[in-house]
């Protein structure tokens, strides 16, 4: 079996009449692991016996049919609690830390019968684009092995595109599950803020942390984000509203007539000419598709990356407090007092990146910087949320690249922090207005064959709208149905 | 040179919710430490704050009882900081939006009314508790999250005594709402405190000085007496004054210095992402208004007003919710007001003292000591009867019973006393004799033979009645 080439609904069917069980789903996913793994890296944690012990309990009961998740076998990106299974932010901080309760959204999976295989690798603490940042592997892009998976869902991209898994989990601060969407050729949908409880999902920028997932297909993509969305009682900024049947209303012919604005920064020269040629191919489908296309202008994009990564590293320097090596996860060794735990434990336990974003949060949250730069950012954000609301007022979807290039070979900007950073530069916009968006498969690259992600941007808590732009595009197009060299084995 | 003083005090209240401001934990004192704590107050990885209502609520309601401004539109920030009391390492409060704002007090001090004005109050959490012994230190986390109000007062507070004034009217009108216990012995009511002086006119403030955590209104104002005089004497020989947190030493009653203020923490402040901006309706503000209970100043009104209280009884009455409570529990029966008010301020109050106990504490109830007043007024018990009957109701028994076991009933009926009263004449013809020469002496040397008769237990009155009557006809 290649999960890549199924689906959710295909293997409930099979489950429920018995064509198929769940033991041999979960069984099929750690033997795809198993054959994949040792080239992509993708897991930090697997979680084999009580993934195979869930399968049992499952298959002994019978998956009836309103179960739709039931024994589908994924993924959880490292930066969501599980209980009593080793959670590390993908940091030696946290190196040895089990959970002692579960995630919001894991709860929700385990009521669903959802099977979590383990636990996928990221940039440490999500901070990062390439998966390189974290403190111990390197994932690998299972299109090309010498390539990033992106990040810092990278390790669920690649899992994902690997056949591991039919679904993972990811985090989406500031483009971590759209951008490694789009650098692996999966669908990577990040809804509005507020739409999915961050209850145990670690913190980084708690005001643009959101949960979401990374999937082979739209309709996949759409029915499993309805299991985890909803008001949670855990989570004040989780929003009371109802959530809909996504997969169930999807509606390709919703795309006739479709209002697409695409702003000239998202197809600019700053992007590659490899990437800007497929998306500009994908709007013409969608034109052909009976959608009506406008440029339009998002100004204060511009700022967007410096503003974020003051006012993202603010909250992170707040919420990375609390690894202080006295109540749980790592402690450095021979400390002599206090300030030798906290010192010691921290620089110890934390790596490059993270201590860069702590300093540079710390610092714009100082006295005498505050205004200069904490607060002239804030301003920024609103200004970035008036742009999309002026958009909105006479379109239906923003479209445009996901990133401004594809998977990039290992080392290429790890070195240099502002290039790293100015490649979420399509992607962070929609975190400061908490806006939905989705890296759908739109193409390869004809310079090196990689996949390439189109955007879609929504109103607010309009993921329907997203997802029959998606779908629409998806089934008239055979682009998802390449598969990475890896993904592809049976 | 003449100085004047500046006095600003900074007020934490501990709010009496059933759970913690940010974690449904019980707030609970006296149990096994870290009993009282779950992953949120230990600041466990992917833990979110999900704020007590209950809180915000009292937050008002003590705004309203102290006249503030009640803001409609509030959110919440960390102050940022390391130590181990406090895992998160921050400590979400107010700093941008005070619950409240712009209220006051008034007290007096040497017969002179002063209203002094409260800046800001906001709602935050404590801290947990560390304590350390030998090698080890140890962390307790059951009162991290315990809510608490911080009171700002304005620069208005011009000595010692008008500061412990303030403190006084401040703990009273808290106390009457109800949130708090405001017991500064327990800690739910702590003071922290700075102090300036400058020369009369200047329109520049001294340096200040602060102290936190004095634990008892006496103390706080040794201190800032201390203090005070310190200051004076700095400045008059030349000094200057260190900006610094001192101590108060209660053995010596001296302040020391403690931590010199220079290079200051800075807790980078900024607004909450995990509690979403609050907004405070106009209903639900009158809501909380209905729900006032009674202040002291309507309730001294009430006992002068309408059941006859002096002034003084009425002030003294009202000192604590507790004693104004019991007061009313007791009349409400139409036990004689005034019988029970003096019972409250003279037998109960040195009762308290001599025992070191609050009212609340002991056996004594309001009905028991209605009792007794109805027992006093109708004749059934002397005054120093009652004395005795006292020492049962203290003890939790009930007077007429107690009064009855302990044979402290006194006689009234005249067909038993008029034998007794013939008997006495019968046998003290000089008394008569000395009575009709108009001797009035005799009258009370016959009362007196009579109570000795009866073993005190006669009533002096009907006794009284008795004997003239009597007298009058020999």
């Amino acid at each position: 079996m290649n999960f890549n080439e199924t689906n959710i609904t295909n293997l409930h069917n099979q489950l429920v009449n018995g064509e198929v069980s769940a033991t041999e789903l979960t069984k099929e996913s750690f033997k795809q692991i198993k054959n994949t793994e040792d080239d992509v890296q993708a897991f930090l944690t697997l979680n084999e016996d009580a993934a195979l012990k869930q399968a049992a309990a499952l298959d002994q009961a019978g998956i009836q049919d309103d179960q739709v998740l039931a024994g589908i076998p994924f993924a959880t990106k490292d930066m969501i609690s599980t209980k009593g299974l080793r959670t590390t932010a993908a940091s030696k901080i946290l190196k040895d830390f089990k959970p002692i309760y579960n995630a919001t959204v894991i709860e929700k999976l385990n009521q669903a019968g959802s099977i979590n295989v383990g636990k996928t690798n990221l940039d440490e603490f999500a901070m990062g684009s390439s998966t390189e940042n974290s403190g111990f592997k390197q994932t690998k892009n299972p299109w090309d092995l010498t390539r990033v998976p992106g990040g810092s869902s990278g390790g669920s991209a690649a899992a994902v595109a690997a056949g591991d898994v039919l679904a993972a989990l990811g985090t989406d601060t500031g483009g971590s599950i759209r951008q490694p969407a789009s650098f692996n050729g999966i669908v990577g949908m990040k809804p509005t803020y507020g739409r999915v409880s961050r209850w145990g999902v670690i913190a980084f920028a708690s005001s643009f942390d959101q949960v979401g997932w990374l999937t082979k297909n739209v309709k996949d993509n759409a029915l499993l984000m309805e299991a985890i969305s909803g008001v949670d009682q855990h989570d004040m900024t989780s929003a009371n509203r109802s959530v809909p049947n996504w997969a169930a209303n999807l509606d390709q012919a919703s795309v006739k007539g479709l209002k697409i604005a695409v702003p000239e920064e998202y197809v600019s020269d700053a992007i590659d000419e490899d990437v800007r040629e497929v998306v500009q191919a994908a709007l013409k489908h969608y034109e052909s598709l009976g959608a009506t296309i406008d440029t339009v202008s998002l100004p204060h994009t511009k700022y967007g990356v410096s503003a974020y990564y003051i006012l993202a590293s603010s909250e992170a320097s707040s919420n990375l407090q609390r690894y202080d090596g006295i109540r749980y996860g790592f402690r450095a060794d021979d400390v002599k007092n206090l300030e030798d735990v906290y010192v010691r434990t921290r620089t110890e336990g934390f790596g490059e990146e993270v201590k860069r974003r702590i300093m540079l949060g710390t610092f714009s949250l100082s006295a005498g910087f505050y205004d200069a730069y904490f607060n002239k950012a804030a301003k920024v954000r609103r200004l970035i949320v008036d742009d999309f609301n002026k958009v909105f007022e006479d379109y239906d979807v923003i479209m445009g690249a996901t990133d401004a290039s594809t998977a990039f070979p290992f080392g290429d900007k790890i070195t240099d922090p502002t290039k790293m950073y100015m490649n979420d530069a399509l992607t962070i916009p929609v975190n400061m207005a908490g806006l939905p968006a989705m890296s759908l498969p739109a193409g390869f690259s004809k310079k090196d064959g990689m996949p390439v992600g189109l955007q879609i941007i929504g109103k607010p808590f309009d993921e329907q709208t997203i997802y029959n732009a998606a779908y629409a595009f998806e089934q008239t197009t055979d682009f998802h149905k390449k598969n990475a060299k890896l993904g592809g084995q049976d | 040179m003449n100085f004047q003083t500046t006095i600003g005090l900074e007020v934490h209240v501990e709010l009496k919710t059933n759970s913690k401001i940010y974690s449904p934990s019980p707030v609970q004192y006296g149990v096994e430490p870290n009993l009282n704590t779950n992953v949120i107050d230990w600041a466990y990885p992917g833990t979110l704050p999900t704020l007590n209502k209950g809180v915000v609520r009292d937050g008002i309601m003590a705004g309203l009882a102290l006249h503030a401004n009640i803001t409609k539109h509030m959110h919440f920030d960390r102050k940022n900081y390391f130590y181990p009391d406090n895992p998160k390492a921050y400590q979400v409060t107010q700093s941008d939006t005070p619950i409240a704002t712009d209220g006051w007090v008034e007290i007096e001090v040497n017969g002179k009314k002063k209203k002094i004005g409260i800046a800001e109050m906001h709602i935050e959490e404590d801290a947990g508790k560390n304590t350390h012994t030998g090698q080890y230190s140890y962390v307790d986390l059951n009162r991290q999250g315990t809510p608490l109000i911080e009171i700002v007062s304005k620069p208005d507070i011009a000595s010692a005594d008008e500061a412990v004034a303030y403190l006084e009217a401040l703990r009273q009108r808290i106390q009457f709402t109800g949130i708090s216990d405001v017991k500064m012995e327990e800690g739910s009511m702590r003071v922290d405190t700075n102090i300036s002086i400058r020369p009369f006119g200047s329109d520049q403030f001294g340096t200040k000085t602060e102290m936190k955590n004095i634990n008892s209104f006496n103390y706080v104002k040794n201190a800032l007496e201390f203090e005070e005089k310190r200051h004076q004497q700095v400045i008059l020989s030349g000094g200057t004054i260190a900006q610094e947190t001192r101590r108060y030493d209660e053995a010596t009653k001296e302040t020391v210095s403690m931590r010199s203020k220079e290079g200051s923490e800075d807790y980078r402040y900024f607004p909450e992402p995990d509690i979403p901006p609050l907004d405070v309706s106009d209903e639900w503000i009158n809501e909380i208004k209905g729900e006032m209970p009674e202040m002291p100043g309507e309730r001294r009104k009430r006992y002068t007003n309408d059941l006859g209280l002096s002034d003084y009884d009425a002030m003294v009455l009202t000192q604590t919710k507790e004693m104004s409570d019991f007061f009313d529990e007791a009349v409400k029966d139409e036990a004689d007001p005034k019988r029970v008010a003096n019972y409250l301020m003279n037998d109960v109050n040195s009762y308290l003292n001599d025992e070191q106990v609050d009212l609340q504490d002991t056996k004594l109830t309001p009905a028991n000591l209605a009792g007794m007043v109805k027992l006093i007024t109708d004749g059934t018990i002397s005054s120093k009867m009652a004395k005795k009957v006292f020492k049962g109701i203290v003890a939790g028994e009930e007077p007429a019973a107690y009064a009855k076991a302990h044979g402290l009933v006194q006689l009234s009926d005249p067909k038993e006393l008029q034998p007794i009263i013939d008997d006495i004449l019968a046998n003290n013809q000089q008394s008569i004799e000395d009575f009709k020469n108009g001797k009035d002496r005799a009258v009370g040397y016959l009362v007196g033979q009579i109570m000795k008769q009866t073993r005190g237990k006669a009533n002096p009155q009907v006794v009284n009645q008795l004997l003239m009557k009597s007298l009058n006809a020999q």
